[in-house]
């Protein structure tokens, strides 16, 4: 086999500059959150390393995590795919089919035992003995944890792979679970959201290759760097929030000066996600910013928490907040007492939440 | 069985060796195809079957309609949002609620971009290495290859210097022995036919497709907040337009209004630039491969797309029409009632479904399942390891959609069917104009490269009618409307008790409906019947077969070891199979049958 290449020498052979290849280096590590001072180790580890095979298994899923990860602006999709790693393996997009598509999984194993990193998108079904999401005549469940057994870590893309997201949803007919509860024996890198911002996905796998380790993870075995502050602390429309500002109703007044949605049912205030600091699709909007609240997609089991448009204390366990919004939104004179009053809200339902959720506070 | 012939008119022979495709890949989702070719390699039997079920109707009961959009448009991300706006559509005519014209403008521009980013990402990642040898471009004389691009088209990526480095970025792809999602594929095979240059064109415009494909799905984000999986709302859009007053700056503003034209101009330029020539140039190699017709010149489906006026879904309104043609006559074009409890019916006689009575066809309001996973006595291998199926017993996830008792093929060549049956200006302009290019007979349409023609010329109108529609939503904004939503029948007090109601248009796969039945606030029942599932359902009890087991009869294969011409007719149909596999549960007597083990 020859010798593979690095992602450096990759970049040098497609006209691309030293300068330019430093410049992408600084940029992807800021679009990380990470210093200036780790450009240089970004760089260094590109220059030397060749491209990680990834295994790209797709189980009961809507395939919108593939969707958004060809999304990506910085890099963009094609450059991951062609240039960083070696997607050895894909069924939405790669050229073979049937045996020839299955062989590849067998050919990665012999290869690179322990040293490929699968990529898990969607999840099994376990009743039905797994035959709810058949692959090559056989239950998928039987092959994740054939290509698990060999890997050496494991992301689970979107909600449905971290979660169990919606076909896991109340009373989940087919017992769709996810991949942790499937496999226990490898690190399991959940990367939630449904589906995921696409500059969270490439900058996951970038981290991992850049530097060939796995990213910080929070007790719920989330990326620290993505999924440590609730969307309501970084909203743009939290002063508004904060002043008692609120849409009531869709397209009312409220709305159309770009009012707190928090009364409409914004989950903000319970997910853990970077929506409002990365944005979507280039950092063009974000769900909040195009006026429907956030439905709190990132979060485990978020299709069975009530209604997304009651607000977020509609909940037992976060129960008075939205008087509180409610008897602030009523306050006109005294701006810095209402901040206050609202803050302590939103402090009483973090937490509540942290509490219930085991804990994704600022850690 | 050996030697039979399907009660829509197709010969089988199930005598020849069999041939087992599964996963196919590059389609959404999870299929499997088995073929019997005679001793000439000609596909003499075939056989679909749905690989998933996920339940979501059974999930849907009892929550409140408002949610339904979020849920349904989790069917799929990869036909993001026409769920959501089916689903919308369903609880707006259940519930009587009329959207403004702003939402309805909103609403189209949406859905136009999902089939022009759809159309375009289906034909270059999923369709063309079907067609498209991308070994044979390291061949390719760069300079032969930038005079072919710019004798067809005035793209200006065309010089002799850019299609060499494309050229070397791919050798040294292939060189690094790390071939990617290249590999074990069926370069070389004689089925391929485009010359080197042809091919290292096309190689290059997936990799422009794939970043900019990106662009397009931008007007999502500016309505509804982010792609894939945008925001939607029951009785209009979430997006506020403000274009004068305070905070304009948080709502859609001239800014958001100015990048949505910006798009809209960029992604006519790419597809009239980049896809169509290309379409043309590669068809132009493939001509004398006009296997795969099956349903296509006989029975074609559409329920209509593109309301140009808000609130009204039947022809009067439609841009493109509903109607379904029988038997190839294109003179005669029936409407199409999906309230008719006598036109949509599914049969699970050979799903793995359970109906009380087994061989019934039911409405989607009346609709009754429940999974019954089982194999025919033929099968062979086990349960949990399926050799080969058994298509006399059950074997699918997907249950039998057929209209009036027919099996219907639905997508972008049976609504340009219908709509050239109707003799819509347009779309007959476009189809004349590409067969005189091309010097075929209209007949040449019911193919393969037919139905991926089709999508081509679907994909440019979609992005010029972008142009149109914003336009329209532009000038009634000047006109002093600025409403996006209707709230007046928004809380559950103003609902009728009990009520029923359809969601209904077409996806870019094809005809979609979503029927819904709320009481007290509720779902009690909800049923998506959904493209993929016409396409590539399973036999009935009447023994007709369905689109894809028909387009696949006929077909010579190069070397049934290397299914590359069973792929392209599988994929010209964009199959979804996440979208196809669903049940519904019209009462707690159903849900309790399905069982936690």
């Amino acid at each position: 086999m020859p010798s593979r290449e690095t992602f450096y020498e990759v970049m040098r052979q497609h006209g691309i500059t030293r300068r330019s290849f430093l410049k992408f280096c600084s940029l992807t590590a800021a679009g990380l959150g990470l210093g200036p001072e780790f450009a240089g180790k970004f760089a260094h580890a590109l220059e030397t390393k060749p491209r990680t095979p990834v295994i790209w298994l797709h189980g009961l899923e809507c395939t919108c995590c593939t969707e958004s990860f060809i999304r990506s602006g910085n890099p963009l999709a094609g450059d991951v795919v062609l240039s960083m790693i070696s997607l050895d393996y894909d069924d939405t997009l790669m050229a073979a089919a049937g045996h020839q598509a299955e062989e590849l999984l067998e050919q990665t194993v012999e290869k690179y035992d322990g040293q490929y990193i699968l990529a898990c998108e969607g999840n099994p079904p376990l009743n039905e003995d797994g035959m709810y999401c058949i692959q090559a005549g056989k239950p998928y469940v039987e092959k994740l944890r054939h290509m698990a057994d060999h890997c050496k870590a494991i992301i689970a893309w979107g909600s449905c792979a971290s979660w169990g997201c919606v076909q896991a949803a109340r009373p989940n007919p087919t017992r769709a679970t996810p991949i942790h509860k499937v496999i226990t024996d490898k690190p399991v890198i959940k990367v939630p959201g449904c589906p995921p911002i696409a500059e969270v996905m490439t900058g996951v796998i970038t981290y991992m290759i850049a530097f060939d380790r796995l990213p910080e993870l929070d007790r719920q075995g989330r990326p620290k760097m993505f999924y440590s502050q609730r969307l309501h602390d970084k909203c743009y429309r939290r002063p508004h929030f904060d002043a008692g500002q609120f849409v009531e109703r869709f397209d009312d007044e409220g709305a159309r000066k770009g009012y707190c949605l928090y009364k409409v049912g914004c989950k903000g205030p319970t997910t853990y996600n970077a929506c409002s600091t990365l944005e979507w699709n280039d950092g063009l909007s974000w769900p909040v910013k195009s006026g429907h609240g956030c439905l709190g997609c990132a979060e485990d089991n978020f299709w069975d928490k009530g209604s997304f448009y009651s607000a977020v204390t509609n909940f037992g366990a976060m129960g008075g907040a939205e008087a509180t919004a409610d008897k602030v939104g009523g306050i006109l004179a005294g701006a810095a007492a209402v901040g206050v009053a609202a803050h302590a809200a939103a402090s009483t339902v973090s937490r509540i939440r942290s509490r219930n959720s085991e804990g994704t506070r600022h850690e | 069985m050996s030697e039979t012939t399907s009660a829509n008119g197709f010969a089988l022979d199930d005598s020849g060796q069999r041939v087992v495709v599964d996963p196919i890949c590059r389609i959404e989702g999870h299929l499997r195809i088995e073929v019997n070719v005679d001793e000439n390699n000609t596909i003499r039997n075939a056989v679909s079957t749905g690989n998933m079920w996920r339940g979501l109707e059974v999930i849907l009961q009892g929550r409140d309609p408002r949610d339904a959009w979020a849920f349904t448009e989790r069917i799929c991300g990869v036909c993001t949002g026409v769920h959501a706006l089916a689903s919308c559509r369903a609880v707006e005519d259940a519930i009587g609620i009329e959207i403004p014209r702003n939402a309805n403008s909103i609403r189209n521009l949406m859905m136009l971009a999902q089939y022009t980013q759809d159309h375009l990402v289906h034909f270059y990642h999923l369709h063309a290495l079907d067609w498209v040898d991308v070994v044979s471009a390291l061949n390719a004389d760069p300079a032969a290859t930038s005079a072919l691009q710019q004798s067809i088209s005035p793209w200006p990526k065309s010089s002799p210097g850019y299609f060499r480095d494309v050229q070397n970025q791919i050798k040294r792809f292939v060189e690094s022995g790390q071939l990617g999602p290249f590999a074990n594929a069926y370069w070389g095979s004689p089925a391929y036919k485009l010359p080197p240059e042809a091919n290292l064109m096309a190689v290059t415009h997936y990799l422009e497709a794939l970043n900019f494909q990106k662009e397009i799905v931008k007007i999502h984000t500016i309505f509804g907040g982010r792609n894939p999986h945008p925001n939607w709302l029951v009785g209009g859009m979430p997006c506020s337009i403000n274009v004068d007053d305070t905070g304009a700056v948080g709502a859609v503003n001239m800014a958001w209004l100015n990048k949505v034209s910006d798009i809209i101009n960029s992604s006519i330029a790419f597809v009239d630039q980049v896809y169509i020539p290309d379409l043309k140039a590669i068809a132009s190699f493939y001509k004398d491969w006009l296997h795969g017709g099956g349903l296509s010149g006989k029975n074609v489906m559409s329920y209509g797309e593109f309301p140009a006026i808000a609130n009204n879904y039947t022809n009067e309104s439609w841009m493109l029409p509903n109607g379904a043609i029988l038997d190839g006559d294109l003179s005669t074009v029936h409407d199409v009632d999906p309230r008719d409890p006598e036109q949509v019916r599914e049969f699970v006689t050979h799903s793995w479904y359970e109906y009380p009575d087994p061989d019934a066809g039911l409405h989607p309001w009346d609709g009754v399942t429940e999974p019954r996973f089982e194999l025919g006595p033929n099968a062979k291998g086990s349960k949990t390891n399926i050799e080969a199926l058994d298509e006399g017993g059950k074997y699918s996830w997907l249950k039998a959609p057929r209209w009036r008792g027919h099996a219907m093929e639905v997508g972008p060549l049976a609504r340009y069917l219908v709509a050239y049956a109707r003799g819509q200006e347009d779309i007959v302009e476009q189809v004349d104009s590409l067969l005189t290019d091309l010097d075929v007979p209209i007949t040449a349409l019911f193919s393969t490269l037919g139905r991926t023609a089709a999508r081509g010329l679907e994909c440019s109108w979609t992005a010029h009618k972008m142009r149109t529609v914003f336009d329209d939503m532009m000038a009634n904004i000047k006109a002093g409307d600025s409403a996006t939503a209707n709230m007046e029948k928004w809380e559950p007090e103003t609902w009728p008790n009990d009520t029923k109601g359809v969601g209904f248009g077409d996806a870019p796969r094809g005809a979609l409906g979503h029927w819904i039945h709320i009481q007290d606030g509720k779902i009690a029942n909800y049923q998506a019947v959904v493209p993929t599932t016409w396409n590539a359902s399973p036999r009935d009890p009447q023994g007709n077969i369905g689109a894809y087991e028909a387009a696949l009869l006929g077909t010579p294969m190069a070397d049934p070891e290397q299914p590359l011409e069973i792929l392209r007719t599988i994929h010209s149909f964009d199959p979804c199979l996440a979208c196809a596999s669903h049940v519904i549960s019209p009462d707690g007597q159903e849900l309790a049958r399905v069982k936690i083990r």
